[in-house]
């Protein structure tokens, strides 16, 4: 790491922590207060911190989570004979979330299954279709935007339910902001027909097959997708017993 | 100079337009008359129902395309309520978050709040050691906001039909569980009242003799209700057979809650999934087999009887912990949860402030970083459902590490079952289009968010 004093270079490469191979670097915070260009007097002016979303999964994952990859990789594999990905093809990594429980068995585990994007309604439709899958309710998409993750700006997820096994799981697919576009899963969830003309409306992630990718939430002529980082909130100082309260984004950030 | 481009409305005091560009007016030789002339012979017309109009629950609208009196083509157009509360959430701390997401849907306020604080203390990790307490008071509180938005469904649905008494007697009921929540919450809506790691303060003294005598005048009118409405012969003739929407078209598009168990599937997150300890609760999912707006009524006014068994049961164990913490016992968590009201009617924790502004400067500094800067929760994102009374509420919250959510995103059942609109409503009648929205029970609030 270089400069790391009060004001240095800003700009300083950061070096990806020990366990990178384990963590996703998606954003590096600089400084304490969020506070840039004033002379910060904390000290902490200098501090790095890279922020990282959990990494790939090691197997075994625990629970039913071996047996839903397993049964999908099976699926997809099969399905290449009729020009369908492959399972190393379609799916980028396997993440399991285990929210402070001794092991995946415990009701508060996530599986999150990170697709390629070209390969997300091929991956849609076995989990699906198979039986032992069969995860046949779709809870809509919600868009994440994390502007410092260089490629892979754009994150469009998934919150898929087995009613029929009693699980849940998630898929996650990212787009870069330059070619900001995700194939519809409109035709395997006929459901995610207004999410996705959601996410569209506040992210800008084009889905490619929507059959009527309109804006839903903000007016038809509005500029800009008001989610994405980049959008500022806006907001005015508002004066209370003779003090003003700034604006929420232009107050301090820890 | 280029042709003046044409206007809808003739512009005021330019005579010279007139001639090239044709006005609109409500009297005639407008678009009216051409409508109208398009339509004679073949009885078509397009008709825009809302956004403001009594029957659609808030600022729904709604097009119709009518062929006599069948609604040909029937599309939904939301966002008139859109405040950008998932935004805003992004420029407050967690805690403060509640106060965010209790105003999505107004009408069943404690189900967000609640499903934004499981998915947060997922992330926290500490799901684990919510105290038993603040997840019996958590349930309580959710089983009345259900009875509550029932009433007001069944109510208002009753009201688009004539049937004033219908709502008089809904709203007479939610009178009284809307006092309950005052007293607990301070509040009748809005409420902020369920925090990550717990609830914001413990019942007050007496709540469980308050709340079963409240709940008997509930019974009584629920009693009413059902003797008034599921066996009148026009109540039933208006319903059956009416928005019909099977299992595979509520499957197809996700469309969850009573619509869903109106198709026979008993699907029902506090069974499939529980959270807040529903395991532990006896109750049963009721269901039918008619998939029609009847069959819709009935199931909620079942759900309002099921709920009143989980409150029995609640407020049982309310008594049983009486006295234990209602928050976390991590300080760097918990707010203070012994709250008083004070002259200037905020809750103020008396004991607490004695202790930090008397006798610990330590105390001191805690509170006010936790107050101010607000808790870290690790990086991560979570997902947690919750049964809300129009179906399944689903938040996705995602953590960058800070004190603030890095996004939080709440897939309302209203949003999703508006989609349910066309199929619902084309090929009926434009009268049962109403009869058939009232059956979604479609929270706008929550719908635009």
């Amino acid at each position: 790491m270089s400069d790391v004093t009060p004001g240095g270079d800003q700009h300083a490469v950061v070096e990806r922590p020990e366990e990178a191979t384990r963590l996703e670097v998606v954003e590096v915070k600089r400084g304490m207060f969020g506070v840039q260009g004033s002379g910060d007097t904390s000290g902490y002016g200098g501090l790095v911190t890279p922020v990282a979303l959990p990494g790939p999964s090691a197997r075994p994952y625990g629970g039913w989570f071996d047996q839903v990859v397993d049964i999908l990789a099976e699926v997809l594999e099969e399905g290449t004979a009729t020009g369908g990905p492959g399972f190393s093809e379609a799916v980028e990594k396997v993440v399991v979330d285990l929210h402070g429980a001794d092991s995946a068995e415990a009701p508060q585990a996530e599986l999150t299954i990170h697709v390629a994007r070209e390969h997300l309604v091929a991956v849609c439709q076995a989990l699906r279709d198979d039986q032992d899958l069969r995860f046949e309710l779709s809870l809509g998409v919600s868009g994440v935007h994390y502007p410092h993750d260089t490629g892979r700006e754009l994150h469009a997820v998934y919150h898929l339910t087995s009613v029929t096994h009693s699980r849940r799981l998630r898929l996650e697919v990212a787009a870069p902001d330059e070619h900001p576009h995700i194939p519809s899963t409109t035709s395997v969830y006929p459901a995610n027909d207004w999410h996705e003309r959601e996410t569209y409306d506040f992210f800008g992630i084009v889905f490619d097959g929507h059959p009527a990718l309109t804006r839903i939430e903000m007016p038809d002529d509005w500029v800009g997708h008001p989610q994405r980082k980049d959008y500022p909130l806006g907001g005015i100082p508002v004066e209370y017993k003779g003090a003003t309260v700034p604006p929420p984004d232009t107050r301090r950030s820890y | 100079m280029s042709a003046p481009a044409p206007h809808a409305t003739r512009p005021a005091g330019n005579e010279d337009m007139s001639s090239t560009v044709r006005a609109f007016e409500a009297y005639g030789d407008g678009d009216w008359d051409d409508i109208a002339r398009e339509a004679i012979g073949e009885e078509r017309i397009v008709v825009n129902m809302g956004p403001q109009h009594p029957s659609t629950h808030g600022v729904l609208r709604l097009m119709l395309e009518i062929d006599g009196e069948t609604v040909t083509e029937a599309r939904a157009g939301i966002g008139y309520l859109h405040t950008g509360i998932e935004k805003n959430m992004e420029f407050r701390t967690w805690t403060q978050g509640t106060t965010f997401c209790t105003r999505m849907d107004y009408v069943a306020p404690l189900f967000q709040e609640a499903a934004y604080c499981l998915a947060v203390e997922k992330l926290l990790g500490i799901t684990d050691d919510v105290p038993e307490r603040a997840s019996v008071i958590r349930v309580l509180m959710m089983e009345l906001n259900r009875i509550s938005s029932h009433l007001v469904c069944v109510g208002t649905g009753g009201n688009e039909m004539g049937a004033t008494t219908v709502m008089t007697i809904g709203f007479t009921a939610r009178e009284e569980i809307l006092r309950l929540f005052e007293a607990v919450t301070g509040l009748r809506m809005n409420h902020a009242y369920i925090r990550p790691g717990g609830v914001a303060v413990d019942t007050p003294e007496g709540f469980t003799t308050q709340a079963r005598e409240a709940l008997t005048k509930v019974r009584g009118y629920l009693k009413q209700l059902t003797d008034l409405m599921l066996a009148n012969p026009i109540f039933k003739a208006r319903l059956t057979d009416v928005g019909v929407l099977n299992l595979s078209g509520c499957m197809a598009l996700a469309v969850t809650g009573p619509v869903l168990r109106s198709t026979g599937l008993p699907y029902d997150v506090r069974k499939d999934n529980p959270y807040c300890g529903y395991e532990t609760y006896d109750f049963d999912v009721p269901t039918s087999k008619g998939a029609d707006c009847y069959d819709r009524v009935v199931l909620r006014v079942e759900e309002c009887y099921q709920s009143l068994r989980i409150i029995e049961q609640a407020l049982d164990r309310l008594d049983r912990t009486e006295g234990e913490p209602v928050m976390v016992a991590d300080k760097k968590i918990a707010w203070p949860a012994q709250l008083a009201v004070g002259a200037d009617g905020q809750g103020n924790s008396l004991e607490h402030i004695k202790k930090i502004m008397g006798t610990s400067m330590e105390a001191l500094i805690h509170h006010f970083k936790l107050v101010t800067e607000g808790f870290r929760v690790p990086v991560g994102q979570a997902w947690q459902t919750v049964e809300h009374p129009r179906g399944e509420l689903g938040v996705h919250v995602v953590s960058d590490g800070g004190t603030r959510p890095y996004r939080a995103h709440f897939r309302d059942p209203s949003f999703n079952n508006l989609q349910a609109t066309s199929v619902m409503c084309e090929g009926g009648q434009v009268a049962d289009v109403v009869v058939a929205v009232a059956s979604l029970d479609p929270v706008l609030g929550g719908v635009d968010r």
